[in-house]
């Protein structure tokens, strides 16, 4: 019994070590994401920081939280792993939305950027309109 | 131990929620506004996780998923009205 006892203290020790490195380690890399997002000068170079980073932070925050529950209950959420999918699936789609959406509306490129590429498209593809 | 680990990572999970919402205050175009939107939704998502956590319970999961699902309707329904001028389109 005592034993008993004692192992269950143990995975709940172990369950804390766990989610708390994971937790901490994804609200780090959201407050860098932050950062990069009120430094970076342009809406595409901002797109990364906005986008991918914050990604990486809250997966490895619900991954975090996954575990917790695992280790110390047993509790296996799959709507938890659901939110994981969604999240990992939607995040990247809206940040290229927003981005085609920025160029169409003709946001400009900050004064760093090297080349446009994607200028000579647009008017061309403009050019065979009109004719 | 733990209950501060979680308090602190709440504590700069706001000063991301914070700077987030100055980019959305100051950006220069609408873009950037619905960018720092969209972010502030996902560090959302990360709070609420953090808070299940630290009051022991599974009742904010549902959460979780809903948060994420308007956020993502939200984001692109404002990048379609900043792509064309229009969010639904109508056949008529």
């Amino acid at each position: 019994m005592h034993d008993l006892l004692k192992g269950v203290m143990l995975l709940s020790a172990s369950a804390e070590v766990i989610a708390g490195i994971f937790i901490f380690v994804g609200t780090i890399i959201s407050l860098i994401s932050a950062i990069g997002l009120v430094r970076l000068p342009d809406v595409y170079t901002r797109s990364h920081a906005g986008s991918k980073s914050s990604t990486l932070g809250v997966l490895s925050v619900l991954v975090g939280t996954l575990l917790y529950f695992v280790i110390s209950e047993g509790y296996f959420s799959i709507r938890l792993i659901l939110g994981i999918v969604f999240v990992f699936l939607t995040a990247p789609v809206a940040a290229h939305v927003i981005c085609r959406a920025a160029y169409r509306s003709n946001v400009p490129l900050t004064e760093t950027s090297a080349e446009d590429q994607l200028k000579d498209y647009f008017e061309q593809q403009s050019k065979e309109v009109n004719e | 131990m733990f209950d501060t680990l979680m308090i602190l990572s709440l504590t700069i999970l706001t000063v991301a929620i914070l700077l987030n919402l100055f980019r959305l205050v100051r950006g220069p175009s609408n873009a950037d506004r619905v960018q720092a939107l969209d972010a502030i939704g996902i560090n959302l998502i990360s709070g609420i996780a953090i808070f299940s956590v630290f009051l022991h319970t599974h009742a904010f999961f549902e959460l979780i998923l809903l948060i994420g699902i308007l956020s993502f309707i939200g984001t692109i329904a404002f990048a379609r009205f900043i792509e064309r001028g229009y969010a639904i389109e109508r056949k008529r």
